[in-house]
């Protein structure tokens, strides 16, 4: 009775406080906004029938050609495998090219001021003078600039395989690329493909959680009074600050 | 030029805890206060409103509250023979900005201070003889001891709202089974009763118990319930979302300036606050012992004076230093010549960590959590053992701490597992909620070749040279690392895990800027009994410039086993109290030198 008691409070409160964020109309099946009629029983409801897809998304900065290198790229860094869906199907790509439009992108908080130097040790910090949009432009060109000498095709047309042996020379820095470190450009695309994979919906990634079910992580849900002495597994599922429930 | 402000009786720089303290305590007083803060404007709403702000991208990973490092950062080196690098991203450390600093979104261990740890130098003479103390090793008496500061310890934790678990009141032992017998004994008890035990602190509890250690509930403060306080401020109980550190309450459960003191603040007509203002230096005059208020620039762009007969430099611990180095208040450091007092005595925090992993049939639901719950234990903290046999100055409390594991940073997987792909998918979906993260919160002692300036080479947005650390590890460091780790290893083993992961610090380990640690920076304006070796006097008043006060970390000489804000914030009040009772009677230096 106490899954049922805490659900109600749940609702309860988040309709409460929620009144100023509007209510998202869900347009995808099975998902249950919370506030709306039912939502106790969303608990019980059935995970999503079929297979797990992103939804259609057109990249703003991006060209065709760099946004087909990030799915690719993506798809190997967190797979689709026996365990669910990989970062292709969570929305990844959507999420990092949605994040170049953004201030972190073009290093707002970072300081930038030169002079630079990049050989400086290691344990003194990141001492480039690039910003996230320029590590991705130019990186994404020297990856496939590498891929084409290595095997004659852009990296998006590699079997798996040969991609996997493509991202560990760039995480290694076997690959030498010509305008930055490859282990450079690698670290960020993994940082961003795993923000994108494990971040609320509402940045683009993580589409229908498929990240936080992966791992158990209850999302926006943020009230555990009930649960912090119990070692036993948490029962309830994730929810997402529009209100989304996986 | 300049736009030249009206005369108040107090200037205050930076408004975070120690400032919003000070504010009160003057305003209290009856005089006309006016806070500076270089930050924009922030509160529980909107900055923690529910559910924008359970958002790990935005806030922890993005780090909405934190330093904006275009402005201004540090530079740093390891040693003299390097050329320092800026600090271009935050990383190693976060401090604030904003109005409430780091107040806002720290985590709430809230604890007092190690008596011995006031008198660091004294005691280890004493005990071990002076040859004990390695060559290098600047550690001094804080010139102030717990008895005098413990008034303002209570003081704090009733402002706060502190949960916890005493061990003896006036002299009577009350906490048998959740206090911690290694506490210094208190006037009073906590205002509200401990946290809940997260299921990782019940079995780190047991464990630590089962190898002969003395567990103990963190004091915390977070609410365990709801709480009004002393200055009428009103508290809900923390419901452990896990959104602590990094964020702001939206449960208004963790004492901030902003819950705890500014709607008391906000009746008093005598003050002012000015966001978005950035204070360059504090203004002396020709003769350099007295100030004059201080030069800041406004949200646009403006140089604006503000005269004051009293300043108050409260700003983050190395922003303190900073505005002292380019005002010249007092003698910088000089390292060579162990002369100078700005500057010298720059410490951290060092701390290692162990992670232990569980099957799926151990449930430790690691998103549950709050900033200042947990079990600790104090065995191994300050001097609470003997150090003779081991050759190294310092102490760690153990803790469970379990503040609210997000998964974007915080997903730990067993050793060897590769950083992507299915074999680290499985791994982080195998332990997430499956694992227990323990820290050695270790003390940090200060060295002579530990230092703040100024950088030569590189500037803020303002013109003005950046603060440049000189920073490593040193052998002590090292030693203390390695036998804590030992030490703390015995619990996680105890708990029977699958795997345990972490590893101390090994000789030759550099000071990684890369890595968060802690933001517990202490020190470069230290208080002290002697102007020689120290910036500001017991009552954190400078002693070339008697109408300037700096309470803050930077006071401290060197870095405590414990979180620092408690004890800042018992300082702030003990300096606070002796500004209002004797610097105002009579203005002047409080201290003789």
């Amino acid at each position: 009775m106490s899954q049922n008691k805490t659900s109600t409070s749940r609702r309860d409160f988040l309709l409460k406080t929620i009144t100023l964020a509007p209510a998202v109309a869900m347009g995808t099946t099975g998902i249950a906004s919370l506030g709306l009629s039912n939502s106790a029983q969303a608990t019980d409801s059935a995970p999503l029938a079929g297979p797990q897809t992103a939804r259609d998304y057109q990249p703003v900065w991006f060209s065709a050609e760099e946004f087909a290198f990030i799915k690719a790229a993506v798809a190997r860094l967190i797979p689709a495998d026996e365990r669910g869906p990989g970062a292709l199907e969570a929305g990844v790509p959507e999420f990092i090219d949605r994040q170049m439009n953004t201030p972190y992108a073009t290093g707002n908080n970072w300081y930038m001021q030169g002079p630079f130097d990049p050989d400086a040790p290691k344990e003194l910090g990141y001492q480039l003078p690039l910003v996230p949009q320029q590590i991705y432009r130019l990186g994404i060109a020297e990856a496939d600039a590498w891929a084409k000498q290595q095997h004659g095709k852009a990296f998006a047309a590699l079997s798996p395989a040969q991609q996997d042996a493509l991202l560990s020379d760039f995480e290694s820095n076997k690959a030498s690329f010509k305008q930055l470190p490859a282990k450079i450009f690698f670290a960020y695309l993994l940082q961003n493909t795993r923000e994108g994979f494990f971040c609320d919906p509402l940045h683009g990634g993580n589409q229908h959680m498929v990240g936080w079910k992966l791992i158990g992580f209850p999302g926006a849900r943020a009230d555990f009074m009930d649960w912090v002495e119990r070692g036993e597994r948490y029962p309830f599922p994730a929810v997402s600050i529009r209100g989304e429930r996986a | 030029m300049a736009n030249q402000m009206k005369k108040v009786d107090a200037v205050i720089v930076g408004f975070g805890w120690a400032g919003s303290i000070m504010a009160k305590e003057l305003t209290e007083a009856g005089l006309q206060v006016v806070a500076l803060e270089r930050g924009p404007h922030r509160d529980t709403y909107p900055d923690g409103a529910y559910p924008q702000v359970i958002d790990e991208l935005t806030y922890n990973v993005r780090k909405k509250l934190f330093q904006d490092l275009s402005k201004s950062t540090v530079t740093i080196r390891h040693n003299p023979s390097q050329t320092a690098q800026p600090y271009r991203q935050l990383a190693a450390f976060l401090p604030g900005t904003g109005t409430g600093g780091a107040g806002l979104h720290w985590s709430g261990v809230h604890f007092r201070v190690d008596p011995m740890e006031l008198r660091m130098r004294s005691h280890y003479e004493e005990r071990y003889g002076k040859n004990f103390i390695p060559e290098g090793m600047t550690i001094q008496d804080f010139g102030v001891s717990y008895d005098e500061l413990e008034p303002f310890f209570d003081k704090a934790e009733k402002v706060f709202g502190t949960s916890g678990s005493a061990w003896s009141i006036k002299g009577k032992v009350v906490g048998q089974g959740r206090g911690n017998p290694f506490a210094p004994d208190r006037s009073d008890d906590f205002p509200l009763p401990p946290q809940k035990r997260t299921y990782s602190a019940q079995l780190f509890a047991k464990a630590a118990e089962s190898v002969g250690y003395h567990p103990y509930d963190l004091p915390s403060a977070n609410t365990s319930a709801p709480y009004t306080n002393p200055y009428g401020a009103q508290m809900g109980p923390c419901n452990f979302c896990g959104y602590c550190s990094g964020y702001a309450c939206y449960m208004y459960s963790k004492a901030s300036p902003n819950v705890n003191i500014w709607p008391a603040l906000r009746q008093e007509p005598k003050f002012e606050l000015r966001d978005n203002s950035h204070v360059l230096r504090v203004n002396l005059t020709d003769d350099k012992k007295r100030a004059t208020g201080v030069t800041y620039v406004d949200a646009q762009g403006r140089e604006v004076e503000q005269p004051a007969d009293l300043v108050i430099l409260s700003a983050f611990q190395f922003h303190n230093v900073h505005l002292m180095l380019l005002s010249g208040i007092g003698k910088p450091y000089n390292p060579i010549t162990n002369e100078g007092v700005v500057g010298r005595n720059f410490a951290y925090q060092n701390i290692s960590t162990i992670k232990a992993f569980f099957g799926k049939d151990v449930h430790t639901n690691n998103f549950i959590g709050a900033g200042g719950a947990g079990v600790g234990v104090d065995d191994f903290n300050a001097d609470n053992f003997d150090h003779g046999k081991y050759g190294f100055v310092g102490g760690s409390p153990f803790w469970v701490n379990q503040a609210g594991v997000k998964p974007i940073s915080g997903l730990p997987v067993p050793q060897g597992t590769p950083g992507w792909g299915s074999k680290w998918k499985a791994a982080v979906a195998d332990h997430y909620t499956h694992h227990v993260s323990m820290d050695a919160h270790g003390a940090h002692q200060s060295y002579r070749t530990n230092y703040l300036d100024l950088d030569p080479n590189y500037k803020d947005a303002f013109g003005q040279p950046l603060l440049r650390m000189t920073f490593d590890w040193q052998d002590n460091d090292i030693k203390m690392s390695q036998f804590m780790h030992g030490k703390m290893r015995k619990i996680a083993e105890a708990m029977n895990p699958k795997e345990i992961i972490g590893a101390p610090k090994v000789q030759g380990t550099h000071f990684d800027t890369t890595v968060y640690q802690t933001t517990h920076m202490n020190g470069g304006a230290i208080m002290g009994e002697d102007p020689q070796t120290s910036a500001v006097n017991r009552y954190l008043q400078s002693w070339d410039v008697p109408n300037v006060f700096v309470p803050g970390a930077s006071a401290f000489p060197q870095g405590l086993g414990y979180n620092p804000t408690g004890m800042v914030a018992a300082l702030t009040y003990w300096s606070a109290r002796a500004i209002r009772e004797q610097y105002l009677k009579n203005p002047g230096p409080l201290v003789q030198a």
